[in-house]
Protein backbone atom coordinates (compact mmCIF):
# COMPACT_ATOMS: atom_id res chain seq x y z
CA UNK A 1 0.00 0.00 0.00
CA UNK A 2 1.40 3.39 -1.01
CA UNK A 3 2.50 5.76 1.74
CA UNK A 4 3.90 8.61 -0.35
CA UNK A 5 1.16 11.06 0.51
CA UNK A 6 1.56 10.38 4.22
CA UNK A 7 4.71 12.51 3.93
CA UNK A 8 2.67 15.25 2.29
CA UNK A 9 0.19 14.96 5.17
CA UNK A 10 3.04 15.34 7.66
CA UNK A 11 4.19 18.52 5.91
CA UNK A 12 0.64 19.87 5.82
CA UNK A 13 0.24 19.03 9.50
CA UNK A 14 3.52 20.74 10.30
CA UNK A 15 2.26 24.05 8.87
CA UNK A 16 -1.20 23.69 10.40
CA UNK A 17 -0.35 22.79 13.98
CA UNK A 18 1.43 26.07 14.89
CA UNK A 19 -1.67 28.10 14.00
CA UNK A 20 -3.68 25.95 16.36
CA UNK A 21 -1.14 25.60 19.13
CA UNK A 22 0.84 28.81 19.58
CA UNK A 23 -1.83 30.88 21.36
CA UNK A 24 -2.99 27.91 23.43
CA UNK A 25 0.55 27.14 24.57
CA UNK A 26 1.74 30.70 25.08
CA UNK A 27 2.01 31.52 28.80
CA UNK A 28 -0.06 34.36 30.19
CA UNK A 29 -2.80 34.34 27.58
CA UNK A 30 -5.36 34.63 30.39
CA UNK A 31 -3.61 37.69 31.80
CA UNK A 32 -3.75 39.88 28.70
CA UNK A 33 -4.80 43.52 28.93
CA UNK A 34 -8.54 43.98 29.18
CA UNK A 35 -8.80 45.49 25.69
CA UNK A 36 -7.08 42.48 24.13
CA UNK A 37 -9.29 40.12 26.11
CA UNK A 38 -12.33 41.96 24.84
CA UNK A 39 -10.99 41.72 21.28
CA UNK A 40 -10.57 37.95 21.54
CA UNK A 41 -14.01 37.66 23.14
CA UNK A 42 -15.47 39.27 20.02
CA UNK A 43 -13.57 36.93 17.70
CA UNK A 44 -16.19 34.24 18.35
CA UNK A 45 -19.25 35.93 16.85
CA UNK A 46 -17.17 37.64 14.15
CA UNK A 47 -15.47 34.58 12.75
CA UNK A 48 -18.49 32.30 13.02
CA UNK A 49 -20.51 34.89 11.09
CA UNK A 50 -17.63 35.14 8.60
CA UNK A 51 -17.59 31.37 8.09
CA UNK A 52 -21.35 31.29 7.62
CA UNK A 53 -21.38 34.22 5.20
CA UNK A 54 -18.51 32.98 3.04
CA UNK A 55 -19.99 29.48 2.82
CA UNK A 56 -23.35 30.98 1.85
CA UNK A 57 -22.43 33.75 -0.59
CA UNK A 58 -19.09 32.72 -2.13
CA UNK A 59 -18.44 29.73 -4.33
CA UNK A 60 -15.10 28.74 -5.80
CA UNK A 61 -14.29 26.78 -8.91
CA UNK A 62 -11.61 24.14 -9.30
CA UNK A 63 -8.99 26.85 -9.70
CA UNK A 64 -10.16 28.64 -6.54
CA UNK A 65 -11.66 31.58 -8.41
CA UNK A 66 -14.38 33.05 -6.17
CA UNK A 67 -17.75 34.18 -7.48
CA UNK A 68 -20.84 35.58 -5.76
CA UNK A 69 -23.74 33.21 -5.23
CA UNK A 70 -27.25 33.74 -3.93
CA UNK A 71 -29.37 30.61 -3.76
CA UNK A 72 -31.38 28.32 -1.56
CA UNK A 73 -28.45 28.22 0.86
CA UNK A 74 -29.33 31.76 1.95
CA UNK A 75 -32.91 30.78 2.75
CA UNK A 76 -31.80 27.61 4.52
CA UNK A 77 -29.24 29.41 6.68
CA UNK A 78 -31.75 32.19 7.36
CA UNK A 79 -34.34 29.63 8.47
CA UNK A 80 -31.83 28.09 10.86
CA UNK A 81 -30.97 31.52 12.30
CA UNK A 82 -34.64 32.34 12.82
CA UNK A 83 -35.28 29.03 14.56
CA UNK A 84 -32.23 29.43 16.80
CA UNK A 85 -33.25 33.00 17.65
CA UNK A 86 -36.72 31.69 18.49
CA UNK A 87 -35.06 29.24 20.90
CA UNK A 88 -36.03 26.14 18.97
CA UNK A 89 -32.51 24.79 19.25
CA UNK A 90 -29.66 24.46 16.79
CA UNK A 91 -30.43 20.86 15.90
CA UNK A 92 -33.97 21.76 14.87
CA UNK A 93 -32.57 24.63 12.81
CA UNK A 94 -30.02 22.40 11.07
CA UNK A 95 -32.54 19.70 10.24
CA UNK A 96 -35.00 22.28 8.92
CA UNK A 97 -32.28 23.94 6.84
CA UNK A 98 -31.14 20.65 5.31
CA UNK A 99 -34.70 19.54 4.53
CA UNK A 100 -35.52 22.90 2.95
CA UNK A 101 -32.42 22.85 0.75
CA UNK A 102 -32.87 19.21 -0.29
CA UNK A 103 -36.58 19.67 -1.00
CA UNK A 104 -36.20 22.81 -3.08
CA UNK A 105 -33.39 21.24 -5.08
CA UNK A 106 -35.39 18.08 -5.66
CA UNK A 107 -38.43 20.07 -6.79
CA UNK A 108 -36.34 22.24 -9.09
CA UNK A 109 -34.54 19.23 -10.52
CA UNK A 110 -31.19 20.49 -9.22
CA UNK B 1 -10.10 27.72 40.23
CA UNK B 2 -9.12 31.34 39.86
CA UNK B 3 -10.95 34.17 41.51
CA UNK B 4 -8.23 36.78 41.11
CA UNK B 5 -8.77 37.40 37.46
CA UNK B 6 -10.47 40.42 35.95
CA UNK B 7 -13.83 39.94 34.28
CA UNK B 8 -13.41 38.33 30.91
CA UNK B 9 -16.72 37.34 29.46
CA UNK B 10 -20.20 38.57 29.39
CA UNK B 11 -22.37 37.29 32.12
CA UNK B 12 -25.19 35.45 30.43
CA UNK B 13 -28.53 36.35 31.84
CA UNK B 14 -30.74 33.84 33.51
CA UNK B 15 -32.57 32.30 30.64
CA UNK B 16 -33.38 28.66 30.12
CA UNK B 17 -30.47 28.44 27.72
CA UNK B 18 -27.91 30.60 29.43
CA UNK B 19 -27.72 30.23 33.18
CA UNK B 20 -25.92 32.75 35.31
CA UNK B 21 -22.42 31.68 36.30
CA UNK B 22 -22.11 31.34 40.00
CA UNK B 23 -25.77 30.62 40.50
CA UNK B 24 -26.59 28.09 43.16
CA UNK B 25 -27.48 25.41 40.67
CA UNK B 26 -24.06 25.39 39.07
CA UNK B 27 -24.00 21.64 38.52
CA UNK B 28 -27.35 21.89 36.78
CA UNK B 29 -25.99 24.72 34.63
CA UNK B 30 -23.07 22.59 33.55
CA UNK B 31 -25.21 19.55 32.89
CA UNK B 32 -27.75 21.62 30.96
CA UNK B 33 -25.06 23.25 28.84
CA UNK B 34 -23.46 19.89 28.14
CA UNK B 35 -26.80 18.47 27.02
CA UNK B 36 -27.21 21.41 24.69
CA UNK B 37 -23.66 20.91 23.42
CA UNK B 38 -24.45 17.28 22.66
CA UNK B 39 -27.69 18.16 20.88
CA UNK B 40 -26.05 20.94 18.88
CA UNK B 41 -23.30 18.53 17.94
CA UNK B 42 -25.66 16.04 16.29
CA UNK B 43 -25.99 18.18 13.19
CA UNK B 44 -22.21 18.63 13.08
CA UNK B 45 -21.77 14.85 13.26
CA UNK B 46 -23.99 14.43 10.20
CA UNK B 47 -22.10 17.12 8.32
CA UNK B 48 -18.63 15.81 9.28
CA UNK B 49 -19.65 12.26 8.46
CA UNK B 50 -21.11 13.17 5.09
CA UNK B 51 -18.22 15.29 3.94
CA UNK B 52 -15.65 12.92 5.45
CA UNK B 53 -17.11 10.15 3.32
CA UNK B 54 -16.98 12.34 0.22
CA UNK B 55 -13.38 13.26 1.05
CA UNK B 56 -12.48 9.57 1.27
CA UNK B 57 -14.06 8.93 -2.12
CA UNK B 58 -12.32 11.94 -3.66
CA UNK B 59 -8.95 10.92 -2.23
CA UNK B 60 -9.40 7.39 -3.56
CA UNK B 61 -10.27 8.81 -6.98
CA UNK B 62 -7.14 10.98 -6.87
CA UNK B 63 -4.99 7.91 -6.30
CA UNK B 64 -4.57 8.02 -2.53
CA UNK B 65 -4.35 4.68 -0.77
CA UNK B 66 -6.65 4.21 2.26
CA UNK B 67 -3.58 4.65 4.49
CA UNK B 68 -2.71 7.94 2.80
CA UNK B 69 -6.22 9.38 2.84
CA UNK B 70 -6.90 8.42 6.45
CA UNK B 71 -3.38 9.48 7.42
CA UNK B 72 -4.16 12.93 6.09
CA UNK B 73 -7.43 13.00 8.04
CA UNK B 74 -5.63 12.13 11.27
CA UNK B 75 -2.51 14.24 10.79
CA UNK B 76 -3.92 17.36 9.12
CA UNK B 77 -7.55 17.11 10.25
CA UNK B 78 -8.70 20.17 8.32
CA UNK B 79 -11.44 19.47 5.80
CA UNK B 80 -11.04 22.42 3.44
CA UNK B 81 -7.28 21.96 3.22
CA UNK B 82 -7.68 18.22 2.64
CA UNK B 83 -10.17 18.69 -0.19
CA UNK B 84 -7.89 21.33 -1.72
CA UNK B 85 -4.86 19.05 -1.41
CA UNK B 86 -6.64 16.18 -3.13
CA UNK B 87 -7.70 18.49 -5.95
CA UNK B 88 -4.21 19.88 -6.36
CA UNK B 89 -2.58 16.46 -6.30
CA UNK B 90 -4.98 15.47 -9.06
CA UNK B 91 -4.04 18.65 -10.92
CA UNK B 92 -0.33 17.93 -10.63
CA UNK B 93 0.58 20.79 -8.30
CA UNK B 94 3.91 20.75 -6.48
CA UNK B 95 4.00 19.68 -2.86
CA UNK B 96 5.46 23.06 -1.93
CA UNK B 97 2.43 24.80 -3.41
CA UNK B 98 0.07 22.49 -1.55
CA UNK B 99 1.86 23.05 1.76
CA UNK B 100 1.85 26.83 1.33
CA UNK B 101 -1.84 26.77 0.43
CA UNK B 102 -2.53 24.63 3.50
CA UNK B 103 -0.79 27.14 5.75
CA UNK B 104 -2.88 29.90 4.20
CA UNK B 105 -6.18 28.01 4.45
CA UNK B 106 -5.60 27.08 8.07
CA UNK B 107 -4.34 30.43 9.36
CA UNK B 108 -7.78 31.16 10.81
CA UNK B 109 -7.13 28.55 13.48
CA UNK B 110 -4.83 31.05 15.15
CA UNK B 111 -7.85 33.17 16.02
CA UNK B 112 -9.74 30.18 17.41
CA UNK B 113 -6.79 29.25 19.55
CA UNK B 114 -6.34 32.81 20.80
CA UNK B 115 -10.03 33.11 21.68
CA UNK B 116 -10.03 29.83 23.63
CA UNK B 117 -6.65 30.33 25.32
CA UNK B 118 -7.89 32.57 28.14
CA UNK B 119 -10.36 29.89 29.18
CA UNK B 120 -7.85 27.06 29.11
CA UNK B 121 -4.98 28.74 30.97
CA UNK B 122 -4.95 26.27 33.85
CA UNK B 123 -5.25 23.13 31.76
CA UNK B 124 -1.90 21.29 31.79
CA UNK B 125 0.25 22.25 28.84
CA UNK B 126 0.57 18.72 27.41
CA UNK B 127 -3.21 18.48 27.39
CA UNK B 128 -3.47 21.84 25.65
CA UNK B 129 -0.95 20.61 23.08
CA UNK B 130 -3.28 17.72 22.25
CA UNK B 131 -6.31 20.00 22.32
CA UNK B 132 -4.64 22.18 19.70
CA UNK B 133 -4.37 19.33 17.23
CA UNK B 134 -8.13 18.74 17.17
CA UNK B 135 -9.12 22.42 17.06
CA UNK B 136 -11.37 22.90 14.03
CA UNK B 137 -14.10 25.30 12.93
CA UNK B 138 -16.73 23.02 14.41
CA UNK B 139 -14.87 22.35 17.65
CA UNK B 140 -14.31 26.07 18.17
CA UNK B 141 -17.91 27.00 17.42
CA UNK B 142 -19.41 24.43 19.78
CA UNK B 143 -16.83 25.00 22.50
CA UNK B 144 -16.91 28.78 22.62
CA UNK B 145 -20.71 28.69 22.82
CA UNK B 146 -20.52 26.14 25.66
CA UNK B 147 -17.83 28.06 27.57
CA UNK B 148 -19.79 31.30 27.23
CA UNK B 149 -22.94 29.65 28.54
CA UNK B 150 -21.24 28.38 31.69
CA UNK B 151 -18.78 31.27 32.00
CA UNK B 152 -15.72 29.06 32.34
CA UNK B 153 -13.76 26.24 30.78
CA UNK B 154 -15.00 22.67 30.64
CA UNK B 155 -12.46 20.29 29.17
CA UNK B 156 -15.04 17.52 28.91
CA UNK B 157 -17.05 19.84 26.69
CA UNK B 158 -14.02 20.60 24.56
CA UNK B 159 -13.23 16.92 24.00
CA UNK B 160 -16.84 16.19 23.18
CA UNK B 161 -16.98 18.97 20.60
CA UNK B 162 -13.60 18.17 19.07
CA UNK B 163 -13.44 14.39 19.26
CA UNK B 164 -16.98 13.02 19.39
CA UNK B 165 -18.66 15.43 17.01
CA UNK B 166 -15.85 16.02 14.53
CA UNK B 167 -12.69 13.90 14.77
CA UNK B 168 -14.35 10.49 15.01
CA UNK B 169 -17.12 11.07 12.42
CA UNK B 170 -14.68 12.68 9.98
CA UNK B 171 -12.06 9.97 10.29
CA UNK B 172 -14.41 7.00 10.32
CA UNK B 173 -16.29 8.35 7.31
CA UNK B 174 -13.14 9.19 5.38
CA UNK B 175 -11.78 5.67 5.94
CA UNK B 176 -15.08 4.22 4.77
CA UNK B 177 -15.07 6.45 1.70
CA UNK B 178 -11.54 5.48 0.76
CA UNK B 179 -12.26 1.78 1.24
CA UNK B 180 -15.60 1.77 -0.54
CA UNK B 181 -14.61 3.92 -3.52
CA UNK B 182 -17.00 4.44 -6.37
CA UNK B 183 -18.89 7.39 -7.73
CA UNK B 184 -18.72 10.55 -5.66
CA UNK B 185 -22.21 11.59 -4.50
CA UNK B 186 -23.21 15.21 -4.28
CA UNK B 187 -23.82 16.07 -0.60
CA UNK B 188 -26.02 18.98 -1.67
CA UNK B 189 -28.66 16.49 -2.85
CA UNK B 190 -29.31 15.74 0.79
CA UNK B 191 -28.92 19.31 2.02
CA UNK B 192 -25.69 18.41 3.84
CA UNK B 193 -23.87 21.38 2.31
CA UNK B 194 -26.01 23.90 4.19
CA UNK B 195 -25.46 22.31 7.59
CA UNK B 196 -22.02 23.82 8.11
CA UNK B 197 -22.92 27.47 7.33
CA UNK B 198 -26.23 27.08 9.15
CA UNK B 199 -24.45 25.71 12.23
CA UNK B 200 -21.90 28.52 12.19
CA UNK B 201 -24.66 31.14 11.82
CA UNK B 202 -26.81 29.55 14.51
CA UNK B 203 -23.92 29.37 16.97
CA UNK B 204 -22.97 32.97 16.14
CA UNK B 205 -26.51 34.04 17.04
CA UNK B 206 -26.04 32.41 20.42
CA UNK B 207 -22.92 34.49 21.01
CA UNK B 208 -24.59 37.81 20.25
CA UNK B 209 -25.43 39.13 23.70
CA UNK B 210 -25.08 42.86 23.06
CA UNK B 211 -24.44 45.57 20.51
CA UNK B 212 -20.70 44.96 20.36
CA UNK B 213 -21.13 41.28 19.50
CA UNK B 214 -23.78 42.15 16.91
CA UNK B 215 -21.52 44.71 15.22
CA UNK B 216 -18.59 42.27 15.32
CA UNK B 217 -20.70 39.56 13.68
CA UNK B 218 -22.19 41.80 10.98
CA UNK B 219 -18.88 43.47 10.11
CA UNK B 220 -17.15 40.09 10.20
CA UNK B 221 -19.66 38.66 7.73
CA UNK B 222 -19.56 41.65 5.38
CA UNK B 223 -15.77 41.85 5.42
CA UNK B 224 -15.48 38.11 4.85
CA UNK B 225 -17.71 38.16 1.78
CA UNK B 226 -16.06 41.29 0.38
CA UNK B 227 -12.52 40.01 0.76
CA UNK B 228 -13.60 36.50 -0.17
CA UNK B 229 -14.97 37.69 -3.50
CA UNK B 230 -12.11 40.08 -4.20
CA UNK B 231 -9.34 37.67 -3.27
CA UNK B 232 -10.00 34.29 -1.71
CA UNK B 233 -12.60 32.81 0.67
CA UNK B 234 -9.92 31.75 3.16
CA UNK B 235 -8.57 35.29 3.24
CA UNK B 236 -12.12 36.54 3.64
CA UNK B 237 -12.68 34.42 6.74
CA UNK B 238 -9.46 35.71 8.30
CA UNK B 239 -10.36 39.29 7.40
CA UNK B 240 -13.80 38.88 8.97
CA UNK B 241 -12.29 37.38 12.09
CA UNK B 242 -9.81 40.25 12.40
CA UNK B 243 -11.95 43.22 11.40
CA UNK B 244 -15.21 42.22 13.07
CA UNK B 245 -13.83 42.42 16.63
CA UNK B 246 -12.18 45.77 15.84
CA UNK B 247 -15.54 47.16 14.77
CA UNK B 248 -17.09 45.68 17.88
CA UNK B 249 -14.49 47.33 20.09
CA UNK B 250 -15.19 50.68 18.42
CA UNK B 251 -18.87 50.35 19.27
CA UNK B 252 -19.96 51.89 22.57
CA UNK B 253 -21.98 49.62 24.79
CA UNK B 254 -25.59 50.44 25.52
CA UNK B 255 -26.67 50.56 29.12
CA UNK B 256 -28.93 47.59 28.42
CA UNK B 257 -26.07 45.41 27.18
CA UNK B 258 -25.18 42.61 29.51
CA UNK B 259 -22.51 43.58 32.02
CA UNK B 260 -19.08 42.00 32.15
CA UNK B 261 -19.22 40.39 35.53
CA UNK B 262 -18.48 36.77 34.94
CA UNK B 263 -15.29 35.24 36.21
CA UNK B 264 -13.78 32.46 34.21
CA UNK B 265 -13.04 29.52 36.46
CA UNK B 266 -10.18 27.50 35.10
CA UNK B 267 -11.26 24.13 36.36
CA UNK B 268 -10.64 21.08 34.23
CA UNK B 269 -13.84 19.10 34.57
CA UNK B 270 -13.22 16.34 32.09
CA UNK B 271 -14.02 13.63 34.59
CA UNK B 272 -15.62 15.66 37.28
CA UNK B 273 -19.03 17.07 36.37
CA UNK B 274 -19.51 18.04 40.00
CA UNK B 275 -16.75 20.65 39.92
CA UNK B 276 -17.47 23.51 42.29
CA UNK B 277 -17.76 27.22 41.57
CA UNK B 278 -16.15 30.12 43.39
CA UNK B 279 -19.08 30.40 45.75
CA UNK B 280 -18.82 26.75 46.63
CA UNK B 281 -21.94 25.82 44.72
CA UNK B 282 -21.99 22.81 42.45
Amino acid sequence: MSTTYVWLALLMGAVTYPWRAVPLLTPGMHRLPRLVQEYFRLVGPAILAALAAVNTFVVIDARRHPTAHVGIELLAVGLCVVLVAARRGLLVGLVAAAILAATVRALSGG
Amino acid sequence: MREDLPPLTDSPEATPDSPVPGSTDGGDDLARSRRRLQLDGLGIIASAGGFGFVYGLAARAAGFSPLESSGMSVIVFAGAAQFAAVGYVLGGFSWLGIVVLTAFLNARHFLYSAALAPYLGDVPRPVRAVMAHVLTDEAFALTIAHFRRIGRADTWGYWWAAIMTTFIPWNVASILGSLVGGQIPDPSRFGLDVIFPAAMAGLAVGLVTGRRELVAAVVGAVAAVGVGLAWDPAAGIIAGGLLGPLAGLATPRRASDRPHEAIIVFTPTMDDPSATRPDGSR
